[in-house]
């Protein structure tokens, strides 16, 4: 168990110097640091003066090294557009990007994995058929498209919901939340529905693909052959199996939900991480597209952790050894 | 005794796009109480498809469309499925072939003997545990409590179809069927399997169905036996009266065709009765023939020789060299092989006989020790002139005719790759007419150049790989396992067909198989393996008459005994 | 039984019976969406000779006819049936001639992500090793940020490293690119993936054995065979290519409105849907739409009809 972390642990680390190493190179390569800083019109000494403080002309690794002290102690620096520390940007907007995923996280996978079995069981039924074609459908909608149309019928033309930001937000400590109130609540359906549709599709058809798989096994055979009754064979030996494969599409899907919450931030002015991305490359704001980077690298990681060790706590095959 | 099953005219059609296969056609037999049938036949005939009719558990889009199957006077075509359901596990058993795959991975061993105890008997909870450890232990499992609640995957093969026999016992069921039960294990284990349902059959007087190509195995266990072929029931009778005298044309054609340990034939004889087989042996002008043009033989004396070889696969990596585990897959093994003679390589699974093929022609490099072949050093200097010269001199037919050739390709430029690789020829028509030849040579004739790998049966496939041996020119044919996946009379054709290559081409072979009577009619010396090692190497006669070693006698007694078989018609 | 003796079959007959075409040719739902994939394809690349107007030309624009609704809604133009977008250019011509645009970004994407993967993801099959390590890594590393987002970030630093001048121009190049290099490992994955398969086969034992050099067994062997399940990722690949195209446009980072793709024309309608004129959004909205669900379901049943397993 512990060795396996490990290993796990050292990919992790891997992973994250590559991660720093790119967003590293952003400041290097993307403008002109100096210039972002200072502005065209600053004299030479200025400039000189700026490139020492920066240490600009340190070799390049001292220069990473710093870089990645810095964000150990999460010290992006300051945004060249609106000059404030980038990693106070980031945790002023993080709860609306967080709560959005959650709760588009739990309407995909609940629906995703409740539909998958149902048309994996029931293969041949009108209403597997008709899910299946609806989920290739939606598996095509692009996340934008889907945006729009919500907010053109329930808010501009039946005006049930409102159309953009996260209504009310209450203060619990430095985490603003807008899931206790009502207004919040109605803000956060569409940008949510939104979100989790494509998702939701692709678990859908995933789980759906693998139980099929799992069903065309010997020992799904041998089960039947003892009489077992399709309750069982469904639900004790069916299921479970299908449901270890399921483990890694959750990690997969928060990510995906992480990545496309960029556009629907945008489509509904959600004010979150993602908006703030999207507007940080239209200005090549190096240092939060830098943090950002770092940011979804390490969420994902953490995720892609979590899953691995979820799977050693479900596959006695892992977990006992051959 | 009394009449358990009795099926009659059973009729299954299996509809395609191409036609319906009609895989049972009028099929009838009857199984008795604590008796074992032989339900015997090649690939195809359709003999698991009968023992899954029975249970209702015939794969789409496959259905019985007449006959009826009575089992203890009740009739099983009339039942619903929930009937079927309790006539499932609780009145008739089913053991599958490949217990690698009939358990869920993911439940304790326990957890599926319990669930099966309960769905089928009114034991419950502590009883079906009870029960559990008792049929555990009848099918011979030590420590049954402990290893209740262990997963299938810390199981050995052997142990795993006893759990899996033990499950199809959870009902007390009075029939048993049991599909090709011993094909995917080692000889020592299938003998200890076999036993086992045997002594299980007798004790509990069962009613037993054996589903299995391999006449060995019928031999050993069933009491009578029905032969198929092609969806028919072509004899039914005693095993003493099938195997010792059989009436059908057939029958006589399988029984000619299994190998013998006892003594030592030129080649097979009236295997032709199968068809597919008819492919006769085209004999050439090899004086004036492009086949005959080998590279100059200016050496004499041994075709092979091995010193000292060594090879360890990683089986887990690790940073630290102490922390890694090996596997010596080759320990210190040496021998040589004469020009002309076939040499045999002898092992079960996991003897590195394969590896020590493969480091033979050159897929692996040795960790220390040398190969020679005909005087030269392979592993000397892999890029010079003459190691590719002595690569082109010994060529390779392998075990799976399904992966040997390339599916995208057709025969013709399987067949003329190392022809045109190697510029045998000096210009395309001559590389088709020589083609042409090869394919006619090795029985296959030459419309088949333009044909795709797909088109061709496993027979007629391996013969595709034997002309792409040949079409390097080679004098040193190394053969691994070449007949294992093939049924049995296609095995004695394609072995026909490499003793008459061999002869006419002067060839040196090393044979490698698992199987000791195709060694023993196949080559002239044998060396055996276990662990890496080899045990013994002699002459075939002595080994089979008076073996040295005590791991070869132990082999020797493993072999099926085949004492009913009739006697050769030469 | 195979017989040799029997007649040789033509190329038709055995193009016919061949699996695939023969449950291409039983699925209503693949040869519909055929059909209307291959009918859209062909209209946009050939939209010079169909649209009835060129978007492009000045000439043919005028900001009186600006807004107009669809034909049959009171107001519209008998010309231009579908309507015409906020600066008077004729709905149907704009969607041709960006829906041009759409699938020749997400071929060309798809087409450099699937050559950059394969050979990279043979390589590392074949080889193995340490340049497999790396690839591998490198592709593991790549795939822990969602692919959306590093196109957005690719394109970003693709369009800040060029000169202002040139970042229309280059636009679309940029954008290949970006979609490109975020395909990349899901086709190394599958090529490595089947490549390991083949490697074990015994027919690559037997092209070794010949003594055939690795780069020759690697294209003429293991390439051709890794081919099926690459066609299937590459044809949904495709589809995601083109969302992916109008998903960059749409937010702005991707092909600007002056020679607008389908996402553009979404993106600038939307501004609009507002004021109630839906129609600059809809339409090529529903274009993308059926465009990318006909290609979706194309490379659902190639993938279920390449599956051996379901034969």
């Amino acid at each position: 168990m512990i060795s396996f972390i490990a290993k796990r642990l050292a990919q992790s680390v891997l992973v994250m110097a590559i991660v720093s190493a790119v967003s590293f190179s952003l400041f290097n390569f993307v403008g002109d640091p100096v210039n972002n800083m200072v502005g065209q019109d600053a004299t030479r000494e200025q400039r000189l003066e700026i490139r020492d403080k920066l240490g600009l002309d340190d070799p390049i690794l001292t220069q990473y090294s710093r870089f990645v002290g810095n964000i150990l102690q999460a010290d992006f620096g300051l945004s060249y557009r609106i000059k404030r520390p980038v990693d106070d940007l980031i945790a002023e907007r993080l709860p609306a990007t967080l709560e959005l995923v959650f709760v588009s996280a739990i309407i995909s996978l609940f629906f995703g994995i409740v539909l998958g079995i149902y048309t994996g069981i029931k293969r041949n039924s009108w209403g597997s058929r008709i899910i299946l074609s609806t989920s290739l459908a939606g598996v095509s909608l692009p996340t934008f498209v889907i945006g729009i149309a919500l907010i053109y019928v329930f808010a501009v033309h039946l005006r049930w919901l409102p159309s953009s930001g996260r209504g009310g937000v209450v203060e619990l400590g430095w985490w603003k939340t807008s899931l206790i109130t009502l207004e919040g609540w109605r803000s956060i359906i569409l940008p949510a529905i939104t979100l989790s549709l494509f998702q939701l599709t692709l678990i859908l058809r995933l789980v759906r693909a693998e139980m099929l798989e799992v069903m065309r096994t010997d020992y799904i055979k041998f089960a039947r052959a003892r009489g077992l009754s399709e309750r069982a064979i469904n639900f004790r030996h069916a299921l479970r199996n299908t449901l270890v494969p399921v483990i890694t599409i959750i990690g997969l899907n928060i990510g995906g939900l992480v990545a496309f919450s960029v556009v629907t931030e945008t489509v509904f002015q959600w004010p979150g991480t993602g908006l703030m991305f999207i507007q940080a490359v239209n200005f090549v704001d190096v240092p939060i597209m830098a943090a950002y980077l770092v940011f979804v690298a390490l969420l994902f990681v953490v995720i892609n952790l979590i899953v691995d060790i979820l799977y050693f706590v479900v596959d006695p095959r892992i977990r006992l050894g051959g | 005794m009394s009449t358990l099953l009795d099926i009659n005219g059973l009729n299954i059609a299996f509809p395609t796009r191409r036609g319906t296969v009609n895989a049972a056609k009028d099929v009838s037999l009857t199984v008795e109480s604590g008796e074992v049938l032989g339900l015997v036949g090649e690939s195809g005939a359709g003999k698991s498809t009968i023992g899954n009719a029975i249970i209702d558990l015939l794969e789409a889009p496959g259905r019985i469309t007449g006959g009826s199957i009575r089992f203890m006077g009740e009739e099983l075509r009339d039942m619903n499925r929930d009937e079927m359901r309790q006539i499932r596990g609780k009145r008739i058993g089913m053991i599958f072939q490949d217990p690698q795959t009939s358990l869920n991975p993911l439940m304790t061993i326990g957890a599926q003997l319990v669930e099966t105890i309960e769905k089928a008997t009114s034991k419950r909870g502590r009883d079906a545990d009870a029960h559990a450890v008792e049929l555990l232990e009848q099918v011979g499992i030590t420590e049954a409590v402990a290893r209740l609640r262990a997963f299938p995957h810390q199981f050995s093969g052997g142990m795993r179809q006893r759990v899996v026999i033990a499950l199809a016992l959870a009902g007390d069921p009075d029939l048993i069927i049991a599909d090709e039960p011993t094909t995917a294990l080692d000889v020592s284990i299938q003998a200890q399997i076999l036993d086992l349902i045997k002594k299980l059959c007798r004790e509990r007087n069962l009613g037993v169905i054996i589903v299995t190509h391999d006449i060995g195995v019928i031999a050993n266990i069933a009491d009578r036996v029905a032969v198929m072929y092609r969806g028919e029931i072509v004899e039914t009778g005693t095993v003493a009266q099938v195997l010792g005298a059989p009436s059908h044309v057939y029958t006589q054609s399988l029984i000619a065709a299994v190998p013998r340990a006892d003594t030592k034939l030129d080649r097979f004889t009236s295997v032709d009765y199968i068809e597919g087989n008819t492919a006769s042996f085209r004999r050439i002008d090899i004086q004036n023939h492009w086949l005959g043009e080998t590279q100059q033989n200016d050496h004499t004396g041994t075709a092979i020789d091995v010193d000292r070889l060594n090879l360890s696969f990683v089986l887990q990596k690790a940073v630290f060299k102490r922390n890694r585990r090996m596997l010596k897959a080759v320990n210190n093994v040496s021998f040589s092989v004469q020009q002309g003679e076939t040499f045999g390589l002898v092992g079960e699974s996991g003897s590195g006989k394969s590896t020590v093929a493969r480091l033979i022609a050159g897929l692996y490099t040795p960790d220390s020790g040398t190969i020679n072949v005909f005087g030269k050093d392979v592993n000397e200097n892999r890029k010079a002139v003459e190691s590719r010269a002595a690569r082109q001199a010994l060529q390779m037919i392998f075990q799976d005719p399904y992966s040997s050739l390339n599916a995208r390709l057709r025969v013709l430029d399987i067949v003329a790759e190392p022809i045109r690789f190697y510029r045998l020829t000096e210009n395309e028509t001559q590389t088709r007419k020589i083609v042409s030849d090869l394919l006619d040579h090795v029985g296959l004739g030459a419309s088949a150049a333009l044909k795709y790998p797909h088109e061709f049966s496993g027979g007629q496939r391996q013969r595709i790989s034997i002309a792409r041996a040949l079409a390097s020119r080679p004098r040193i044919l190394i053969c691994d396992e070449p007949t294992s996946a093939l049924d049995v009379s296609v095995q004695a054709t394609i072995l026909n067909l490499l003793k008459d290559l061999q002869q006419e081409l002067g060839l040196t072979m090393l044979f490698i198989s698992h199987d000791l009577p195709v060694i023993r009619q196949m080559c002239d010396r044998v060396a055996i393996m276990r662990h890496g090692e080899i045990c013994e190497v002699s002459d075939v006669d002595t080994f089979f008459e008076a073996p040295a070693h005590d791991y070869s006698r132990h082999l020797l007694d493993l072999m099926p005994s085949m004492t009913l078989l009739s006697d050769p018609v030469e | 039984m195979d017989s040799l003796d029997e007649k040789p079959v033509t190329r038709w007959q055995r193009f016919k019976d061949n699996d695939i075409v023969w449950s291409f040719l039983s699925s209503p739902g693949a040869m519909g969406a055929a059909v209307v994939a291959s009918v859209m394809i062909l209209a946009c690349i050939f939209a010079p000779l169909i649209a009835p107007f060129d978007p492009f030309d000045p000439g043919q624009i005028s900001l009186w006819d600006g807004k107009l609704p669809p034909a049959w809604v009171e107001g519209g133009q008998g010309k231009y049936l579908l309507g015409t977008d906020n600066q008077g250019r004729d709905m149907i011509s704009t969607i041709l001639y960006g829906g041009r645009l759409s699938i020749l970004v997400g071929l060309a994407a798809v087409c450099l992500g699937m050559v950059l993967g394969v050979s990279l993801g043979v390589i590392a099959g074949y080889v193995g090793g340490v340049t497999d390590a790396i690839i591998m890594r490198l592709a593991d590393v790549q795939l822990t940020i969602p692919g959306i987002l590093l196109a957005i970030l690719i394109n970003g630093i693709g369009r800040a490293l060029l000169p202002y001048e040139l970042r229309n121009e280059f636009a679309i190049y940029v954008v290949i690119l970006a979609i490109g290099l975020t395909d990349w490992p899901q086709f190394a994955r599958v090529a490595r993936g089947a490549t390991l398969v083949e490697t074990n086969k015994e027919y690559v034992q037997a092209a070794r054995i010949i003594g055939l050099p690795s780069w020759l067994i690697m294209v003429r062997h293991i390439v051709p065979n890794t081919l099926r399940p690459i066609l299937v990722i590459a044809t949904i690949g495709l589809a995601l290519a083109i969302i992916a195209e109008a998903t960059l446009s749409f937010l702005g980072q991707g092909i600007p409105p002056t020679t607008p793709s389908l996402g553009t024309l979404i993106r600038v309608g939307n501004e609009y849907l507002f004021s109630g004129l839906w129609w600059i959004t809809l339409f090529p909205a529903v274009a993308l739409i059926v465009l990318v669900f006909s290609v979706n379901l194309l490379g659902d049943w190639l993938r279920d009809a390449l599956n051996p397993k379901l034969r």
